[in-house]
């Protein structure tokens, strides 16, 4: 099936961006003002865009479920964002950074974007230093700059761990800013329930008004979906609590491609699960494992002795440890990508070396660190990250190693796009980490940031104003249109199901159930037949779901219960399009590991032959099976390999 | 953990409000403060009542959504953190704990433990921010030096969540520490010195507005702000502020 174009422009890697920028269509000035753009949701991506889109000129909507755009989840990331400065001279470059990005999202990525990427990467931090931004400065009063995982040179622009908050509050800022001027009218706590296309373009969207319960109609003459990433479909997950995919699930009903979905990022250093309560999981950075260092007992009976109280880290003496990664990965040591590191953690504690109670644990350990630059130094370094995990876990990590395990952290997959953005729905876009385009199989530490804002600072302006020149003569979106009747009418009709539903259980109920599927059989390591079994789960799951689910109160109102409910219902189909990508993909790559496909020494194995293509899975009906459209990966600029970081 | 939950509740606006009882049993002291409200949520909505509304979202102390007044303080009895980095270990077994909403005249409440705080927002909208438009060509980031002592002071006042506990707390509801935060975080910069002082008129004429109190310095705030944001701020505002009374023809 052939409809994915990515409309790549003609002509070397490194002169695409530039001649596209010059040969886009614009609108001019005095029309931007006639023509509307609805953005959902506001962080990185949504937030930049609707600042920048305002700031041009055009009549922007943003919305955003939160009570304020600056809640975004893009403000919790830590540790830093990429940028091809070569502040440091230490041989990065733009192809660098590129290279880098390919290789780490192991050779599933389209070539093109990912250039475009390194290239406005520069751009970003300029941008962000204008507006405020306190990055970590050195005595000289320049930037300073960190490592990240995966890579061998210093290109981590950060603001101690809080590096995803200071960029979202610069966009937020921006935004305040067009928000006063009139550019931009902000609907917090609004949720997007439905894309609304005339004549197969997006026109619009249904939204619901969380405080009234208000179901209302917005139109436009382009949407953009900056809704972020889908990673609640496993329950436990690093991503905030109202995180969700229902904008982008949406998109796809609506006829756009949901990519690589299997593609999930499972991020080492997370906090581990203690216990049946748990309602989600925190991350601790990256960068620690600039200077932490990994490590379970190299005896078994250590372990156990750990795990029963009997021993801490502490007894085990440094002959008996096994820094794991440094052993495997001499080149990158405790640096390794997110995918190997994970991996690595899981290898040895299913191996029975866990040091917790659940067995699920490893050491990550700062005594070295501590020894070189004194407490005072890594307090410096680390203190909010040192201080948030003693606030959860009640031990002081000055002390007592770390302990830490894998969690699911971020989603590459998403809506197909090509290289405007723009999803196989005309008007239709899709930014930041909701669409799929730059991360392949694995995103790399500090590029989650560097795409959010590249997407909405300084592509979509462009690319959206390209498509927009041929709507200066549409005038205003009536939302008189049967197609808003009908959207409406749909949303309507799902509202009032949930409310008059008899059911019996609660909507966690059945997203822990889901989770808990998806862990097992589609996390961190998957194979066929667990694949097969966890979409018959999942059937099941949805029929009992649609059949029993109960929602208290009333639909006109404030009423958390029924904002889950819609959200769970699309990560339940969400649930069973990922097995089908996951079972599809017959080989291991970046994030998908398939158990039946890995070398002899335990490294996931690609299979470039057959499948150096995305798959974009195309909505066929609610009980039809989805159809898989492929785009072939072209590698012009980069020769495939095994990624190795031994 | 038995514990004896005395929670707020109040449907809409408009209603009255009052203090309902929930009596809670094996609470684990490892659970998260919200995640007993989950539990009790979930006993709540199993039982067919309504289950108690409250905002959370990134449940790791950095959003800035979470908003509870718990026994008399905003985010609870620990320092430095928000409601949701707060854990049943801090409390004792048999304890009664109160749970209300963060109350002020500009934080009207919309159903139980949630209040609208777009005020804040609507502070930043009239100046909290430097001038800058989206381009691709700002000059390079590393061509203006800036001391580190005033970009980590910078960083300081920037690490405010926007969660409302300095108002909560304050005897007169006033936004000062909120206000000031920003104010200082881009008058510490070369980049936000240029309108430093226009944007601490207009923060502060447009915090007045929205009912926030004044401020009589009792430092409350300070105390209670999960990230420690400090009064110099407030100084650094008064400084700006005045600076720009002077001048101003207003």
């Amino acid at each position: 099936m052939k409809d994915l174009f990515d409309n790549i422009p003609d002509g070397p890697l490194a002169d695409k961006w530039t001649k596209y920028k010059a040969e886009a269509k614009l609108v001019n000035p005095s029309n931007r003002r006639n023509i509307d753009i609805i953005v959902v949701g506001t962080g990185l991506a949504g937030g930049a865009a609707a600042a920048s889109l305002g700031e041009m000129g055009f009549n922007v909507k943003a919305f955003c479920f939160q009570d304020s755009p600056r809640r975004a989840h893009s403000i919790a990331a830590q540790g830093g964002i990429n940028a091809a400065k070569n502040y440091q001279n230490d041989g990065d470059s733009t192809y660098r950074l590129f290279y880098d990005t390919i290789k780490g999202g192991d050779y599933r990525s389209r070539e093109a974007n990912v250039y475009r990427l390194a290239e406005v990467s520069a751009n970003i931090i300029d941008q962000c230093v204008a507006q405020g931004v306190p990055f970590a400065r050195e005595y000289g009063g320049l930037l300073d700059n960190r490592s990240f995982g995966g890579v061998q040179v210093q290109r981590t622009f950060y603001a101690k761990g809080q590096t995803g908050q200071q960029l979202l509050i610069g966009a937020y800022q921006a935004l305040s800013r067009q928000i006063h001027k009139g550019t931009v009218t902000m609907y917090n706590r609004h949720e997007m329930m439905e894309i609304v296309k005339i004549d197969g373009k997006a026109r619009g969207i249904i939204a619901r008004n969380l405080i009234t319960g208000a179901v209302e109609r917005h139109s436009a003459h382009a949407v953009v979906v900056a809704s972020g990433g889908y990673g609640n479909v496993f329950f436990l997950s690093t991503n905030a609590m109202g995180s969700n995919v229902t904008a982008a699930w949406k998109s796809y009903k609506s006829g756009a491609h949901f990519a690589n979905s299997c593609y999930v990022q499972i991020h080492p250093t997370c906090i581990p699960v203690t216990g049946d309560h748990q309602s989600k999981l925190t991350l601790m950075s990256e960068s620690l494992r600039n200077d932490g260092r990994i490590w379970v007992p190299k005896k078994k009976e250590d372990s156990q002795a750990i795990a029963k109280g009997e021993k801490t880290a502490l007894d085990i003496a440094e002959d008996d440890r096994d820094y794991y990664l440094e052993r495997r990965y001499p080149a990158f040591g405790n640096l390794v990508p997110r995918d190997v590191a994970s991996r690595a953690a899981k290898e040895r504690c299913d191996a029975g070396f866990g040091v917790n109670k659940t067995g699920q644990a490893v050491f990550l350990d700062f005594a070295d660190a501590i020894a070189r630059f004194g407490k005072d130094g890594v307090e410096a370094r680390y203190g909010n990250l040192f201080q948030m995990y003693e606030k959860i876990t009640a031990e002081n990590p000055y002390e007592m190693p770390m302990k830490i395990y894998p969690a699911i952290h971020y989603t590459m997959g998403g809506v197909w796009v090509d290289y405007n953005l723009q999803t196989a729905v005309p008007g239709l876009f899709a930014a930041g980490e909701a669409n799929f385009s730059d991360h392949g199989a694995n995103r790399l530490g500090a590029s989650a940031l560097m795409q959010g804002l590249a997407d909405g600072y300084f592509v979509l302006p462009y690319t959206i104003s390209n498509y927009l020149a041929d709507d200066i003569r549409t005038g205003a979106i009536s939302t008189e249109h049967t197609e808003f009747e009908q959207a409406e009418k749909n949303v309507q009709d799902r509202l009032d199901f949930f409310m008059n539903n008899k059911g019996t259980k609660t909507v966690d109920y059945f997203h822990k159930k889901l989770g808990k599927v998806m862990w097992e059989k589609c996390g961190m390591a998957r194979n066929k037949q667990g694949l097969e079994e966890a979409i018959v789960e999942i059937k099941a799951i949805r029929d009992e779901f649609w059949k029993d689910v109960k929602i208290p109160g009333v639909q006109n109102s404030f009423n958390q219960e029924l904002e889950k409910a819609g959200r769970v219902a699309d990560f339940i189909e969400l649930g069973d399009l990922m097995c089908r990508d996951a079972l599809n993909r017959e080989e291991s790559c970046g994030g998908h590991f398939r158990e039946e496909h890995r070398t002899e020494e335990g490294e996931a194995m690609r299979n470039d032959d057959d499948y150096a293509y995305v798959a974009a899975w195309k909505y066929k009906g609610d009980n039809e099976t989805p159809e898989l459209h492929k785009e072939d990966l072209k590698f012009e600029n980069i020769e495939l390999k095994q990624r190795s970081y031994k | 953990m038995n514990i004896t939950l005395k929670v707020w509740r109040q449907n809409g606006a408009d209603d009255k409000g009052r203090i309902v009882e929930y009596k809670m049993s094996d609470i684990s002291p490892d659970m998260s403060f919200l995640e007993m409200m989950d539990v009790l949520n979930e006993e709540l909505i199993t039982k067919g009542d309504d289950p108690v509304a409250f905002d959370h979202d990134c449940r790791e102390g950095i959003c800035g959504m979470c908003s509870m007044y718990i026994n008399g303080e905003p985010h609870g009895p620990e320092d430095l953190i928000t409601t949701c980095q707060l854990h049943m270990r801090s409390f004792k077994d048999g304890d009664t704990i109160y749970v209300e909403p963060f109350r002020a005249a500009a934080f009207p409440v919309i159903k139980d433990l949630v209040v609208d705080r777009t005020a804040f927002d609507a502070i930043i909208q009239v100046g909290g921010y430097v001038s800058v438009n989206t381009s691709g060509n700002t000059q390079d980031a590393n061509s203006l030096p800036v001391p580190k002592a005033d970009a980590d002071k910078a960083f300081d006042a920037a690490t405010c969540i926007g969660c409302g506990a300095c108002v909560a707390t304050c005897k007169n509801s006033s936004a000062m520490l909120f206000t000031a935060a920003k104010i200082s975080h881009l008058a510490l910069l070369p980049q936000g010195k240029v309108e430093a002082q226009e944007r601490a008129l207009n923060m502060v004429e447009k915090m007045d507005e929205l009912g926030f109190g004044n401020c009589t310095n009792t430092g409350d705030c300070e105390v209670q702000c999960p990230k420690g944001i400090s009064l110099e701020n407030i100084a650094l505002m008064n400084r700006e502020f005045l600076g720009a009374s002077l001048k101003s023809e207003k």
